[in-house]
């Protein structure tokens, strides 16, 4: 028999790791947003997509697991730029109905085709490394969640070196605060949202990745994902890159002493609760800033 | 009163629709037909009332199907386990909507754009939770048998036909009503608060009443049009009234044209049945569902009906612009 305690701790850490996976999703919503302030309704699809090409590259094509990986992450990613060339670059000046109804368009595209190319049944994954748990404290943790936190890490720490140290990646930072005036000193403003379409599709499908061994992988996975990865935006902070894995991070622990503590069936229940409080008790996220509205 | 000013009035359009409506059912008789057309006219009143929401003051929903499958279990429900007749039935879910729509919009409109969206989509899903959770009410995931079939004044509209009338003349007063609505001081103030909250406010528009007020009239024609849908199937699931349904009425307001009532019962109309179009491609529903979503967007953003009209100007332009240049070349 465990403890309460030990039970909590077990939640927590359950809930710790599909929070970074809500992160990363989240992240792939405040790359696009950031640079076009565009809600791409379809980076749930990126997530999908990149659990069932790595599938795919394990199963058809016997690559070892890293070489599927990186196949996905790139295809996945290419997928991203597809989209935008198509689907979004056509519209300029569009109203944000408009744009969300295109993404929304593309992802039921997206989940159309995934439906033919994979079937609709579950398909799943080896552990990265091994399914022996490793005990913590009285309770215990997946080697994968380790790998999960592992990824994220990585994935966020890139990023911060990528918009904080590279020209490209300032040059996107400076697209999401002025589009017009980054135009002005010479970015390409378009190349730009194209590069964060495809850098959106990479983070999403590693995120895809990782998960897949913890959880079938379906042609429809990535709806509630997609979804939830935008409450971890909204609740970190829409348009705060760091904000959306703090805010995944928050909800997945809230979710899942919710799920443990209260009552399964309303887990999801719990989680857009908890984005309904935020929205109308503190709109701007965690780490947002109250800033006024330009009439 | 001059013919022109008669073709002008909102209402010569709600008269030839009107009857147009009537006499539909002479010439399709098919049962299947019917069916669909039903399906349609139930559609068409939630799709009108969140076109008074999205097209003419600017508000986004993701929800609505929530208070479709509000109207639909209140009344289902209470019909189903208690025998409730329906009228009693719509009362009652009239109520619920109404408080429920209150509550929930009050805070919930304060938010804008993407805010908005999220907001509304959170409390979707989260009654779609409820509808399959609170199973000792609603059947929960497998849905709620034994629903009576719509009695109203000791008539049962038992055959497609007549629940196909008793359908047509509920959405041609709900029509009539948002014809009114939107030609009013009120459709005035909505369409202000549309064009700039501030501005609308400085003129001593009352924003969050009106947009309460808005907010509340849409939720409750989707509960009319969800009680209409559980005493004709007469079985409800949650399936029916989830995220996805939320989205494709959405999509039917914004193909439509929004701030049209005519795009939306055109939205309505060419949503519903194009999924009896597209089994000819059969697997491909939803990639053909996709497609043309995203086409409509990109090449008219402005939705098919007014996409339509702007096209039918350019060519009587270019028709008169090239009989002009003929005419100075002749001269």
């Amino acid at each position: 028999m465990i403890s309460l305690e030990q039970q909590i701790l077990q939640f927590v850490i359950t809930g710790i790791t599909i929070g970074s996976i809500y992160g990363l999703i989240g992240l792939g919503f405040s790359i696009i947003y950031n640079s076009t302030e565009i809600i791409n309704f379809a980076q749930g699809e990126f997530v999908m997509l990149g659990g069932l090409i790595t599938v795919t590259g394990i199963q058809v094509l016997h690559l070892p697991l890293p070489f599927a990986a990186i196949l996905a992450v790139i295809m996945v990613a290419v997928i991203g730029i597809v989209m935008d060339l198509f689907a979004i670059r056509p519209l300029k000046d569009a109203s944000a109905i408009t744009l969300i109804i295109i993404t929304i368009g593309a992802s039921i595209f997206i989940r159309g085709v995934s439906s033919f190319v994979w079937g609709k049944e579950p398909y799943t994954i080896p552990a990265f490394s091994g399914e022996e748990p490793i005990p913590f404290f009285g309770a215990v943790i997946q080697p994968q969640s380790l790998w999960v936190l592992f990824i994220t890490i990585v994935i966020v720490v890139g990023l911060k070196q990528f918009f904080d140290r590279t020209l490209t990646g300032k040059a996107m930072i400076a697209c999401a605060f002025q589009p017009r005036a980054a135009s002005l000193v010479g970015i390409d403003v378009s190349y730009m949202v194209l590069l964060s379409f495809g850098l959106s599709g990479a983070v999403g499908a590693a995120a895809g990745i990782v998960i897949a061994p913890m959880s079938m992988t379906q042609y429809d996975m990535g709806v509630m994902l997609g979804l939830k990865g935008f409450c971890a935006a909204i609740i970190g902070g829409l348009g705060y890159p760091w904000g959306a894995v703090v805010g995944g991070l928050a909800l997945g622990i809230l979710e899942s002493l919710g799920a443990g503590l209260i009552s399964s069936g309303y887990k999801d229940a719990i989680a857009f609760t908890i984005l309904l409080l935020m929205l109308f008790f503190r709109p701007q996220g965690l780490l947002g800033k109250t800033k006024g509205d330009r009439v | 009163m001059t013919f022109r000013s008669l073709l002008r009035s909102p209402y010569t359009g709600f008269i030839f629709f009107a009857v147009l409506l009537l006499l539909i059912p002479l010439a399709v008789t098919n049962e299947y037909y019917l069916n669909v057309l039903i399906i349609i006219g139930i559609n068409s009143i939630i799709v009108m009332g969140l076109d008074l929401l999205m097209g003419y003051t600017g508000q986004i929903s993701l929800g609505h199907a929530a208070f479709y499958g509000i109207g639909a279990y209140i009344s289902g429900v209470l019909s189903a386990k208690w025998g409730v007749p329906p009228l009693m039935g719509l009362l009652l879910a009239l109520v619920g909507v109404s408080i429920i729509a209150f509550t929930v919009g009050n805070p919930t409109l304060r938010l804008h754009g993407h805010y908005l969206a999220m907001a509304t989509l959170g409390f979707g899903i989260i009654v779609f939770i409820f509808f399959q959770e609170l199973d000792f009410l609603t059947g929960g995931p497998s849905g709620l048998v034994g629903i009576e079939a719509m009695t109203l004044f000791g008539i049962t509209f038992d055959s497609d036909r007549s629940y196909y009338y008793l359908v047509s003349i509920v959405m041609l007063i709900i029509l009539l009503l948002s014809i009114n609505l939107v030609n009013s001081r009120v459709g005035r103030a909505l369409r202000a608060i549309h064009g700039s909250e501030i501005a609308a406010n400085v003129l001593g528009v009352k924003i969050s009443r009106y947009k309460n007020g808005i907010f509340v009239i849409s939720a409750l024609y989707a509960a009319v049009a969800g009680w209409l849908y559980a005493h004709y199937i007469t079985f409800i699931s949650p399936s029916s009234f989830g995220f996805m349904f939320s989205i494709k009425l959405v999509t039917m307001v914004v193909i439509g044209s929004l701030g049209s009532l005519w795009g939306a019962i055109f939205g309505a109309a060419l949503l519903t049945s194009l999924p009896e179009f597209l089994t000819v491609v059969e697997d491909y529903e939803t990639v053909a569902f996709g497609i043309i979503l995203m086409s409509v967007m990109i090449f008219m953003p402005r939705g098919l009906l007014r996409g339509i009209e702007d096209l039918v100007i350019k060519i009587f332009a270019r028709i008169s612009d090239r009989s002009e240049v003929q005419e100075k070349i002749n001269e």
